[in-house]
Protein backbone atom coordinates (compact mmCIF):
# COMPACT_ATOMS: atom_id res chain seq x y z
CA UNK A 1 0.00 0.00 0.00
CA UNK A 2 1.11 3.93 -0.70
CA UNK A 3 1.91 5.13 2.41
CA UNK A 4 0.39 8.56 0.91
CA UNK A 5 -3.06 6.78 1.83
CA UNK A 6 -3.39 6.92 4.70
CA UNK A 7 -0.96 9.83 5.60
CA UNK A 8 -3.68 11.98 3.58
CA UNK A 9 -6.69 10.39 5.38
CA UNK A 10 -4.83 11.14 8.60
CA UNK A 11 -4.30 14.78 7.46
CA UNK A 12 -7.87 15.57 6.32
CA UNK A 13 -9.29 14.04 9.41
CA UNK A 14 -6.91 16.33 11.37
CA UNK A 15 -8.29 19.41 9.68
CA UNK A 16 -11.80 18.11 9.91
CA UNK A 17 -11.20 17.96 13.70
CA UNK A 18 -9.21 21.27 13.58
CA UNK A 19 -12.60 23.25 12.07
CA UNK A 20 -14.83 21.50 14.63
CA UNK A 21 -12.39 22.73 17.74
CA UNK A 22 -12.86 26.44 16.17
CA UNK A 23 -16.34 26.60 14.84
CA UNK A 24 -18.90 24.45 17.62
CA UNK A 25 -20.11 26.45 20.37
CA UNK A 26 -21.20 23.56 22.71
CA UNK A 27 -17.95 21.89 24.81
CA UNK A 28 -18.63 18.69 24.38
CA UNK A 29 -19.20 18.91 20.75
CA UNK A 30 -15.34 20.48 20.68
CA UNK A 31 -14.12 17.52 22.97
CA UNK A 32 -15.64 15.66 20.20
CA UNK A 33 -13.16 17.69 17.90
CA UNK A 34 -10.53 16.84 20.10
CA UNK A 35 -11.04 13.20 19.61
CA UNK A 36 -11.12 13.25 15.98
CA UNK A 37 -7.35 14.96 16.13
CA UNK A 38 -6.45 12.53 18.46
CA UNK A 39 -7.54 9.33 15.89
CA UNK A 40 -5.86 11.47 12.79
CA UNK A 41 -2.41 11.03 14.85
CA UNK A 42 -3.09 7.74 15.65
CA UNK A 43 -3.27 6.87 12.05
CA UNK A 44 -0.22 8.64 11.16
CA UNK A 45 1.60 6.65 14.11
CA UNK A 46 -0.04 3.26 13.23
CA UNK A 47 0.75 3.43 9.39
CA UNK A 48 4.21 4.59 9.54
CA UNK A 49 5.09 1.77 12.46
CA UNK A 50 3.71 -0.98 9.98
CA UNK A 51 5.93 1.12 7.46
CA UNK A 52 9.51 1.18 9.40
CA UNK A 53 8.84 -1.72 10.94
CA UNK A 54 8.65 -3.99 7.63
CA UNK A 55 12.05 -1.87 6.46
CA UNK A 56 13.78 -1.39 9.26
CA UNK A 57 16.09 -4.18 10.81
CA UNK A 58 15.70 -3.78 13.99
CA UNK A 59 11.62 -2.06 15.79
CA UNK A 60 11.06 -1.02 19.13
CA UNK A 61 7.48 -1.15 17.78
CA UNK A 62 7.37 2.42 18.90
CA UNK A 63 4.48 3.84 17.08
CA UNK A 64 2.16 1.38 18.27
CA UNK A 65 3.27 1.56 21.82
CA UNK A 66 2.36 5.58 21.31
CA UNK A 67 -0.54 4.87 20.03
CA UNK A 68 -1.49 3.11 23.02
CA UNK A 69 -0.54 5.44 25.43
CA UNK A 70 -2.05 8.10 23.34
CA UNK A 71 -5.44 6.01 23.39
CA UNK A 72 -5.09 5.84 27.14
CA UNK A 73 -4.30 9.37 28.05
CA UNK A 74 -7.27 10.38 25.89
CA UNK A 75 -9.69 8.16 27.71
CA UNK A 76 -8.21 10.20 30.99
CA UNK A 77 -8.34 13.25 28.99
CA UNK A 78 -11.91 12.98 27.97
CA UNK A 79 -13.07 12.09 31.69
CA UNK A 80 -11.46 14.89 33.27
CA UNK A 81 -13.05 17.03 30.67
CA UNK A 82 -16.37 15.65 30.68
CA UNK A 83 -15.74 16.18 35.17
CA UNK A 84 -15.01 19.76 33.89
CA UNK A 85 -17.78 20.25 31.78
CA UNK A 86 -20.66 18.90 34.53
CA UNK A 87 -19.06 20.90 36.71
CA UNK A 88 -19.58 23.89 34.45
CA UNK A 89 -23.21 23.38 33.51
CA UNK A 90 -23.37 22.96 37.48
CA UNK A 91 -22.22 25.86 38.29
CA UNK A 92 -23.10 27.79 35.17
CA UNK A 93 -26.39 26.67 34.24
CA UNK A 94 -24.90 26.17 30.51
CA UNK A 95 -22.27 23.97 28.46
CA UNK A 96 -21.87 27.11 25.75
CA UNK A 97 -18.23 28.15 25.45
CA UNK A 98 -18.84 31.65 24.08
CA UNK A 99 -20.82 32.53 26.75
CA UNK A 100 -17.80 31.61 29.90
CA UNK A 101 -16.03 34.67 29.09
CA UNK A 102 -15.29 35.72 32.21
CA UNK A 103 -11.75 36.40 32.12
CA UNK A 104 -12.50 38.10 28.50
CA UNK A 105 -11.12 41.96 28.07
CA UNK A 106 -13.38 44.37 28.56
CA UNK A 107 -13.93 47.14 25.68
CA UNK A 108 -16.65 49.10 27.19
CA UNK A 109 -15.86 52.98 27.27
CA UNK A 110 -16.65 53.41 30.61
CA UNK A 111 -14.62 50.47 31.92
CA UNK A 112 -14.13 51.04 35.30
CA UNK A 113 -17.62 50.21 36.50
CA UNK A 114 -17.97 46.86 34.62
CA UNK A 115 -14.47 46.06 35.30
CA UNK A 116 -15.73 46.08 39.15
CA UNK A 117 -18.85 44.88 39.09
CA UNK A 118 -17.51 41.83 36.80
CA UNK A 119 -14.32 41.53 39.72
CA UNK A 120 -17.04 41.34 41.99
CA UNK A 121 -18.84 38.90 40.31
CA UNK A 122 -15.71 36.90 40.01
CA UNK A 123 -14.72 37.42 43.67
CA UNK A 124 -17.79 36.20 44.42
CA UNK A 125 -17.61 32.66 42.21
CA UNK A 126 -14.49 32.21 43.66
CA UNK A 127 -16.03 32.77 47.18
CA UNK A 128 -18.12 29.85 45.86
CA UNK A 129 -15.63 27.69 44.37
CA UNK A 130 -13.28 28.29 47.56
CA UNK A 131 -16.57 26.93 49.90
CA UNK A 132 -16.79 24.07 47.69
CA UNK B 1 13.98 6.88 15.33
CA UNK B 2 16.46 8.78 12.87
CA UNK B 3 18.62 5.75 12.79
CA UNK B 4 15.94 3.87 12.14
CA UNK B 5 14.87 5.68 9.19
CA UNK B 6 18.44 6.33 7.54
CA UNK B 7 19.51 2.58 8.05
CA UNK B 8 15.71 2.11 5.95
CA UNK B 9 16.56 3.77 3.65
CA UNK B 10 20.30 2.87 3.28
CA UNK B 11 18.88 -0.75 3.27
CA UNK B 12 15.98 -0.02 1.04
CA UNK B 13 16.55 2.67 -0.87
CA UNK B 14 16.52 0.81 -4.44
CA UNK B 15 13.96 -1.89 -3.62
CA UNK B 16 11.75 1.16 -2.64
CA UNK B 17 12.37 2.53 -6.31
CA UNK B 18 11.34 -0.33 -8.04
CA UNK B 19 8.55 -1.07 -5.89
CA UNK B 20 7.09 2.97 -6.64
CA UNK B 21 8.33 2.17 -10.00
CA UNK B 22 6.24 -1.15 -9.93
CA UNK B 23 3.25 0.07 -8.01
CA UNK B 24 1.66 2.78 -9.49
CA UNK B 25 -1.03 4.96 -8.30
CA UNK B 26 -3.23 3.82 -11.34
CA UNK B 27 -3.19 0.13 -10.74
CA UNK B 28 -4.13 -0.07 -7.05
CA UNK B 29 -4.33 -2.99 -4.89
CA UNK B 30 -7.37 -4.62 -3.27
CA UNK B 31 -6.29 -3.57 -0.07
CA UNK B 32 -5.73 0.17 -1.27
CA UNK B 33 -9.21 0.25 -3.07
CA UNK B 34 -10.93 -0.85 0.55
CA UNK B 35 -8.40 1.29 1.99
CA UNK B 36 -10.05 4.37 -0.06
CA UNK B 37 -13.54 3.28 0.27
CA UNK B 38 -13.29 3.13 3.95
CA UNK B 39 -11.66 5.91 4.11
CA UNK B 40 -13.90 7.85 2.41
CA UNK B 41 -16.81 6.40 4.82
CA UNK B 42 -14.87 7.57 7.66
CA UNK B 43 -13.90 11.05 6.12
CA UNK B 44 -17.70 11.34 5.57
CA UNK B 45 -18.59 10.74 8.90
CA UNK B 46 -16.38 12.69 10.35
CA UNK B 47 -17.62 15.93 8.42
CA UNK B 48 -21.14 15.07 9.63
CA UNK B 49 -20.20 14.74 12.86
CA UNK B 50 -19.12 18.48 12.47
CA UNK B 51 -21.33 20.16 11.22
CA UNK B 52 -24.40 18.61 12.20
CA UNK B 53 -27.01 20.49 14.33
CA UNK B 54 -28.53 17.80 16.17
CA UNK B 55 -25.81 16.87 19.34
CA UNK B 56 -27.22 13.23 19.78
CA UNK B 57 -26.18 12.96 15.90
CA UNK B 58 -22.63 13.77 16.31
CA UNK B 59 -22.18 11.41 18.49
CA UNK B 60 -23.48 8.66 16.10
CA UNK B 61 -21.30 9.73 13.45
CA UNK B 62 -18.36 9.58 15.74
CA UNK B 63 -19.24 6.03 16.35
CA UNK B 64 -19.02 5.66 12.45
CA UNK B 65 -15.49 7.82 12.51
CA UNK B 66 -13.85 5.50 15.03
CA UNK B 67 -15.13 2.03 13.40
CA UNK B 68 -14.14 3.34 10.19
CA UNK B 69 -10.33 3.91 11.94
CA UNK B 70 -10.61 0.19 13.62
CA UNK B 71 -11.09 -1.12 10.07
CA UNK B 72 -8.27 1.30 8.51
CA UNK B 73 -6.38 -0.74 11.15
CA UNK B 74 -6.75 -3.77 10.57
CA UNK B 75 -5.64 -3.37 7.04
CA UNK B 76 -2.55 -1.86 8.26
CA UNK B 77 -2.24 -5.23 9.74
CA UNK B 78 -2.59 -3.28 13.18
CA UNK B 79 -5.02 -6.00 14.77
CA UNK B 80 -4.43 -5.43 18.36
CA UNK B 81 -4.23 -1.55 17.96
CA UNK B 82 -7.85 -1.95 15.98
CA UNK B 83 -9.41 -3.96 18.99
CA UNK B 84 -8.33 -1.54 21.37
CA UNK B 85 -9.86 1.07 19.36
CA UNK B 86 -13.26 -0.67 18.90
CA UNK B 87 -13.07 -1.27 23.15
CA UNK B 88 -11.79 1.86 24.11
CA UNK B 89 -13.29 4.54 21.79
CA UNK B 90 -16.69 2.98 20.40
CA UNK B 91 -16.68 1.23 23.84
CA UNK B 92 -16.46 3.59 26.43
CA UNK B 93 -15.46 7.22 25.09
CA UNK B 94 -18.81 7.85 23.42
CA UNK B 95 -20.82 6.24 25.88
CA UNK B 96 -19.35 9.14 28.48
CA UNK B 97 -19.76 11.51 25.10
CA UNK B 98 -22.85 11.07 25.08
CA UNK B 99 -23.69 10.92 29.25
CA UNK B 100 -22.30 14.02 29.00
CA UNK B 101 -24.59 15.75 26.15
CA UNK B 102 -27.69 14.14 28.23
CA UNK B 103 -26.56 14.99 31.69
CA UNK B 104 -25.83 18.81 30.27
CA UNK B 105 -29.68 18.86 28.81
CA UNK B 106 -28.68 19.19 25.17
CA UNK B 107 -31.24 19.48 22.98
CA UNK B 108 -32.83 16.08 21.38
CA UNK B 109 -33.93 18.15 18.22
CA UNK B 110 -31.89 20.56 15.49
CA UNK B 111 -30.50 23.55 17.47
CA UNK B 112 -29.89 26.04 15.61
CA UNK B 113 -26.96 28.10 17.72
CA UNK B 114 -24.40 24.50 17.11
CA UNK B 115 -21.99 26.68 15.51
CA UNK B 116 -20.27 29.92 16.70
CA UNK B 117 -20.15 32.98 14.82
CA UNK B 118 -16.56 32.28 13.41
CA UNK B 119 -17.34 29.08 11.58
CA UNK B 120 -16.43 31.01 8.46
CA UNK B 121 -13.26 31.92 10.03
CA UNK B 122 -12.43 28.43 11.30
CA UNK B 123 -13.58 26.85 7.53
CA UNK B 124 -10.95 29.19 6.69
CA UNK B 125 -8.33 28.04 8.79
CA UNK B 126 -9.30 24.02 8.23
CA UNK B 127 -9.13 24.50 4.43
CA UNK B 128 -5.49 26.28 4.40
CA UNK B 129 -4.19 23.78 6.39
CA UNK B 130 -5.94 20.52 4.73
CA UNK B 131 -4.34 22.06 1.60
CA UNK B 132 -0.73 22.31 2.95
CA UNK B 133 -0.48 18.88 4.67
CA UNK B 134 -1.96 17.30 1.94
CA UNK B 135 -0.05 18.76 -0.55
CA UNK B 136 3.37 18.16 1.45
CA UNK B 137 2.45 15.00 2.51
CA UNK B 138 1.50 13.69 -1.09
CA UNK B 139 4.78 15.26 -2.06
CA UNK B 140 6.66 13.93 0.15
CA UNK B 141 5.54 10.15 0.44
CA UNK B 142 4.57 9.90 -3.22
CA UNK B 143 6.85 6.89 -3.62
CA UNK B 144 7.44 4.91 -0.13
CA UNK B 145 5.61 1.39 0.04
CA UNK B 146 4.43 -0.29 2.57
CA UNK B 147 5.08 -4.12 2.56
CA UNK B 148 2.26 -5.48 3.93
CA UNK B 149 2.92 -8.98 3.26
CA UNK B 150 4.21 -11.37 5.80
CA UNK B 151 3.54 -11.52 9.10
CA UNK B 152 1.63 -8.56 11.04
CA UNK B 153 3.25 -5.93 12.30
CA UNK B 154 0.79 -5.35 14.90
CA UNK B 155 -0.19 -8.60 15.75
CA UNK B 156 -0.90 -8.92 19.52
CA UNK B 157 2.39 -10.97 20.11
CA UNK B 158 4.89 -8.34 18.42
CA UNK B 159 2.93 -5.31 20.19
CA UNK B 160 2.81 -7.51 23.92
CA UNK B 161 6.58 -8.11 23.16
CA UNK B 162 7.43 -4.37 22.34
CA UNK B 163 5.20 -3.39 24.88
CA UNK B 164 6.35 -5.68 27.94
CA UNK B 165 10.03 -5.34 26.32
CA UNK B 166 11.18 -1.92 25.57
CA UNK B 167 8.01 0.46 26.83
CA UNK B 168 7.55 -1.22 30.76
CA UNK B 169 8.21 2.18 32.13
CA UNK B 170 6.00 4.38 30.51
CA UNK B 171 3.16 1.47 31.10
CA UNK B 172 3.56 1.78 34.45
CA UNK B 173 3.72 5.45 34.42
CA UNK B 174 0.21 5.47 32.72
CA UNK B 175 -1.13 3.26 35.10
CA UNK B 176 -0.12 6.00 37.84
CA UNK B 177 -1.87 8.30 35.59
CA UNK B 178 -4.69 6.88 34.91
CA UNK B 179 -5.58 6.29 38.38
CA UNK B 180 -4.55 10.19 38.94
CA UNK B 181 -7.49 10.70 36.10
CA UNK B 182 -9.53 8.42 38.29
CA UNK B 183 -9.16 10.29 41.63
CA UNK B 184 -9.26 13.87 39.66
CA UNK B 185 -12.55 13.14 38.03
CA UNK B 186 -14.64 12.04 40.83
CA UNK B 187 -13.13 14.74 43.15
CA UNK B 188 -14.13 17.01 40.24
CA UNK B 189 -17.85 15.35 40.28
CA UNK B 190 -18.28 15.45 43.98
CA UNK B 191 -17.46 19.35 44.23
CA UNK B 192 -20.94 20.46 44.22
CA UNK B 193 -22.28 17.72 46.39
CA UNK B 194 -19.90 18.87 49.31
CA UNK B 195 -20.23 22.63 48.35
CA UNK B 196 -24.46 22.24 48.58
CA UNK B 197 -23.97 20.36 52.16
CA UNK B 198 -21.97 23.31 53.51
CA UNK B 199 -24.01 26.06 51.99
CA UNK B 200 -27.23 24.24 54.23
CA UNK B 201 -25.01 23.47 56.97
CA UNK B 202 -23.26 26.83 57.66
CA UNK B 203 -23.34 29.92 54.56
CA UNK B 204 -25.73 30.56 52.73
CA UNK B 205 -24.95 30.81 48.65
CA UNK B 206 -27.40 32.14 46.30
CA UNK B 207 -26.18 29.47 43.80
CA UNK B 208 -27.22 26.64 46.04
CA UNK B 209 -30.19 28.07 47.76
CA UNK B 210 -32.52 26.15 45.30
CA UNK B 211 -30.58 22.80 45.99
CA UNK B 212 -31.12 23.54 49.51
CA UNK B 213 -34.48 24.52 49.63
CA UNK B 214 -35.31 21.28 47.47
CA UNK B 215 -33.81 18.96 50.91
CA UNK B 216 -35.20 21.11 53.51
CA UNK B 217 -33.90 20.64 56.80
CA UNK B 218 -31.86 17.44 56.60
CA UNK B 219 -29.11 18.39 56.53
CA UNK B 220 -27.32 15.65 54.57
CA UNK B 221 -26.24 15.89 51.11
CA UNK B 222 -29.18 15.88 48.60
CA UNK B 223 -29.71 12.97 46.72
CA UNK B 224 -28.28 13.37 42.62
CA UNK B 225 -31.89 13.85 41.37
CA UNK B 226 -33.30 16.31 44.03
CA UNK B 227 -30.25 18.31 43.01
CA UNK B 228 -30.57 18.32 39.24
CA UNK B 229 -34.02 19.34 40.12
CA UNK B 230 -32.56 22.07 42.39
CA UNK B 231 -29.72 23.34 40.11
CA UNK B 232 -32.18 23.60 37.23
Amino acid sequence: MHLAYPAVLSALLFCTGLYGVLARRNAILVLMSVELMLNAVNLNLVAFDVWLSKTAEETLHSGQALTLFTIAIAAAEIGIGLAIVLAVHRNRGTADIDKLRDTAERHDPDGTDHDALTAEQSGEAQKAEATA
Amino acid sequence: MTLAATACLLATGPTTRTAAETHGFLSPTGVEIAFVLVGLVTFGAALVTVTTRQLVHAALWLVVTLGGLAVEYLLLTAEFIAWVQVLIYVGSVVVLLLFGLMLTRAPIGRSPDADSGNRWAALTVAVAAAAALVWVVVDAFRTTWIDLDGPAAGSTEATGASLFQNWVLPFEALSVLLLAALVGAIVLSRKAKAAAATAAGSTPDTRSTPATGSTPGTGRTPAPGSEKEGTR
